[in-house]
C-alpha cells in the first residue's frame, strides 16, 4: 500500500514566550505516573498534561494535527507510551529542531513521521495555520521553514506502517 | 574522507554509504536477549510473527544473567518462557549456571573485532573490548533482529581522546575510566562514540580493557574503542584460534572532537552516590566507615579482579562486621578461582562467594543495601534505590579489597 508522502495538517507551535520549547522530555510528554498504561487508545488523554502551560494539549488538539517543537524533543528515558500518545491522538508528524536518539528510534519504529527542522521563522507562523510538507524531499509550502527529509530506512518503515510490518 | 572505526565497522555490514549521521541499515552478526527483556521479546515475537520459524538460529542467543537462578516465581516464569521457545526455535541457552551474558558472547568466540551483536543488555557496548560493536536495545527492536537479522542505525560520531602518560598500581583500569567519566560527565559522549589511544593502554590487562569499555554507557555514549594491545591479541588468539584482524581508523577519519587526557599518577579514583559521574580522589574520603564491599559485575567481575583482590585478603580477615560479597562473571572465571586456590583464600578472609551472574548489581542477586549503609561497590551505577536504600560509592577491586580489610577508606 502507497502512503501519503505529502501531509497536510493545522501546526501547533509549542512555545513559551514565542520561542520553541527545547529540552522537552519524556516525563513532559507523558508523565510516569501513566506508565501502568498499556492501552494505547487511553494514552492521547495525558500528552504534554506534564509540559507547563500545554496541560490542555489533549482536548484542543485534532486528529491530522501537526507538531512543532524545539531542540533535544523526547529526551529522557525510553518508553514507547511518549511516541504511542501522540499516534493515539491521531497526531499527523512532529517537527523538531532536533530530538533524543532513543525518541528518535521509538518514533520511527512505530511508523510516526517524525522530522527535523532546518530552519524556521516563528513569526511568520500562526498558530493553527495550516501547511503541507513533503516528506520524501523535504519541502514545504513555506519559504519560512525547511525540513530534513526522511531517511531511506524511515522511508521503508513508514510505507510498512511499522518496524514489524516491515520486517515481515 | 577516511572512516572511524565504527563508520568501517558497519561499512563492512551495510549496502548503503556509510558517514556519520546517516540513518542506514546493517546486518546483525549475532543477536540476543538476557533473562530481563528476552520473555517481552518472545512476546513481541509470537505476536508479530505467530508459527514463523526464525532464520539463522545458530547466530540467536538466550543468556540469562539478571537474577539467576530467578529468586521469585515471575522471574522464574519468564525464564521458562524463554527456555521453551528457544527449544521450539533451536536456540542455543546459556542458562541461569553460565553467567553475564557480554563475558560468555568474549570467552566463547562469538565477539570478534569488526563483528556487530546486539542484546537487550545496556552494557553491551562492553564488546568494544574485543574490537565488536555492541549494542543494546528494546525488546522490541530485538524482536526484530531476531526475526529479519538487520537493524538500522544512525551511523554515530566519534570522540578521540589521547591519554597522556602512565600510571601504576594501586591506580588501575577502573580508576582510568572513572576519570574520563569525571572529566566528560554522564552526557560527555551522548549518542557518540569514543576511540581510545596513548601509552598507557599497553599496561592494562584485558579484564581492564572491559572494566574502560563497560562504563561507556554510564557516559551516555554508543561504544568505545580502546586501541588493541598485546593482552587482547593474545585473548583472541586463544579463543578464537585465529589471529585477530582489528579494524582501525583511517588516518583522516574525521571526529568531532579530539581531548587530551592527562593521566600521569593516576591516583584511584571513587563515585560517589547518587550519581556514577559524581568522581572524587579515594584520599578525599579518608577514612569513610564502610559496610559492606561487593565484588563483581560485567564492569569487574574477571578472573583478575578476583586476583587482586585475593592478593590483598590473603591471610588476613575482613573488617568486623564489614559483609564482603564475591561474584564471578561467569563460570569459567569461577572455575579459574576454584583452581588457582582464590576460592579458599577469600573463604578464609570471610567473604561471601556466590555463583556467577550479574550479582548484587540487577536485582539483589546477592542482597541488597539497607539506609544508612554504606557499601564499595566494583559495579558501573550507583543511582539511588539500584542496589538497595544505602549509599553505594563505585572503585575498583583493589580499593573495595582494601576497604573490606579495613572496614574504611
Ligand atoms: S552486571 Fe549489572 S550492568 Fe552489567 S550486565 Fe549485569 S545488570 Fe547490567
Amino acid at each position: 500500500m502507497q502512503k501519503n508522502m505529502k501531509l497536510n495538517g493545522k501546526i501547533w507551535l509549542i512555545t513559551n514566550n514565542n520561542n520553541l520549547i527545547n529540552d522537552i522530555d519524556t516525563d513532559m510528554i507523558f508523565h510516569n505516573r501513566y506508565l501502568a498504561i498499556t492501552d494505547i487508545n487511553q494514552m492521547g488523554q495525558y500528552a504534554f498534561d506534564n509540559l507547563n502551560g500545554w496541560k490542555d494539549f489533549a482536548k484542543e488538539s485534532e486528529k491530522g494535527d501537526i507538531i512543532i517543537a524545539g531542540k533535544n524533543f523526547g529526551s529522557g528515558s525510553s518508553r514507547q507510551q511518549a511516541v504511542d500518545c501522540f499516534i493515539s491522538l491521531g497526531i499527523q508528524a512532529i517537527l523538531a529542531e532536533s530530538f533524543g536518539a532513543i525518541y528518535k528510534r521509538n518514533a520511527i519504529n512505530s511508523g510516526l513521521p517524525i522530522l527535523q527542522i532546518k530552519k524556521i521563522n516563528l513569526q511568520k507562523f500562526n498558530q493553527r495555520e495550516k501547511i503541507v510538507i513533503n516528506l520524501v524531499d523535504g519541502s514545504t509550502n513555506s519559504e519560512y521553514l525547511e525540513i530534513e527529509p526522511f531517511s531511506k530506512v524511515q522511508l521503508d518503515i513508514y510505507q510498512s506502517g511499522n518496524l514489524f510490518s516491515y520486517g515481515k | 574522507m577516511g572512516k572511524t572505526i565504527v563508520e568501517k565497522i558497519i561499512q563492512s555490514h551495510s549496502d548503503e554509504k556509510v558517514k556519520a549521521g546517516k540513518i542506514v541499515w546493517m546486518k546483525l552478526d549475532i543477536r540476543t536477549a538476557r533473562d530481563f527483556g528476552g520473555p517481552n521479546v518472545v512476546k513481541n515475537l509470537e505476536k508479530y510473527y505467530p508459527d514463523e520459524r526464525l532464520p539463522d538460529v545458530e547466530n540467536i542467543l538466550f543468556t540469562f544473567d539478571c537474577v539467576v537462578p530467578a529468586k521469585t516465581i515471575p522471574y522464574a516464569n519468564n525464564q521458562q518462557i524463554c527456555r521453551e521457545f528457544a527449544k521450539k526455535q533451536g536456540i542455543r541457552v546459556f542458562d541461569v549456571d553460565a553467567g553475564i551474558g557480554t563475558h560468555i558472547l568474549m570467552e566463547k568466540g562469538f565477539a570478534r573485532p569488526g563483528r556487530i551483536l546486539v542484546g537487550t543488555d545496556s552494557h553491551f557496548n562492553i564488546l568494544g573490548a574485543v574490537g565488536a560493536f555492541g549494542q543494546g536495545m528494546g525488546d522490541q527492536d530485538i524482536a526484530f533482529t531476531f526475526c529479519t537479522g538487520k537493524t538500522w542505525f544512525e551511523v554515530p560520531e566519534t570522540i578521540k581522546i589521547n591519554l597522556k602518560g602512565r600510571f601504576t598500581f594501586p591506580t588501575t583500569g577502573k580508576d582510568l575510566v572513572l576519570f574520563v567519566l569525571r572529566k566528560l560527565g554522564s552526557k560527555g559522549a551522548l549518542g557518540k562514540c569514543i576511540e581510545y589511544y596513548g601509552e598507557c593502554l599497553q599496561d592494562l590487562s584485558f579484564a581492564e580493557y572491559i572494566t574502560l569499555c563497560s562504563m561507556m554507557t554510564e557516559m551516555g555514549g554508543i561504544v568505545a574503542f580502546p586501541y588493541p594491545n598485546e593482552n587482547v591479541t593474545n585473548w583472541l588468539i586463544k579463543r578464537t584460534g585465529e589471529n585477530p584482524e582489528f579494524i582501525f581508523a583511517d588516518r583522516d577519519a574525521k571526529y568531532c572532537n579530539e581531548i587530551e587526557i592527562d593521566v600521569t599518577d593516576l591516583q584511584p579514583q571513587i563515585a560517589c552516590p547518587p550519581k556514577p559521574d559524581n568522581v572524587k580522589e579515594v584520599s578525599r574520603l579518608k577514612c569513610l566507615k564502610v559496610n559492606s564491599v561487593f565484588v563483581g559485575s560485567c564492569t569487574n567481575g574477571r578472573f583478575e579482579d578476583m586476583l587482586q583482590v585475593s592478593e590483598i585478603l590473603k591471610g588476613n580477615k575482613v573488617a568486623q562486621g564489614v559483609m564482603l560479597r564475591i561474584v564471578p562473571a561467569t563460570k569459567e572465571v569461577y572455575g579459574q578461582m576454584l583452581k588457582e586456590g582464590l576460592i579458599q583464600v577469600l573463604y578464609d578472609a570471610g567473604a561471601i562467594i556466590s555463583n556467577p551472574g550479574c550479582g548484587g548489581c540487577a536485582s539483589g542477586q546477592i542482597g541488597m543495601t539497607g539506609k544508612r549503609e554504606v557499601q564499595i561497590s566494583t559495579a558501573n551505577r550507583n543511582f539511588l534505590g539500584k542496589q538497595g536504600d544505602g549509599d553505594t560509592y563505585l572503585a575498583s577491586p583493589v580499593t573495595a579489597a582494601f576497604a573490606a580489610l579495613k572496614g574504611k577508606l
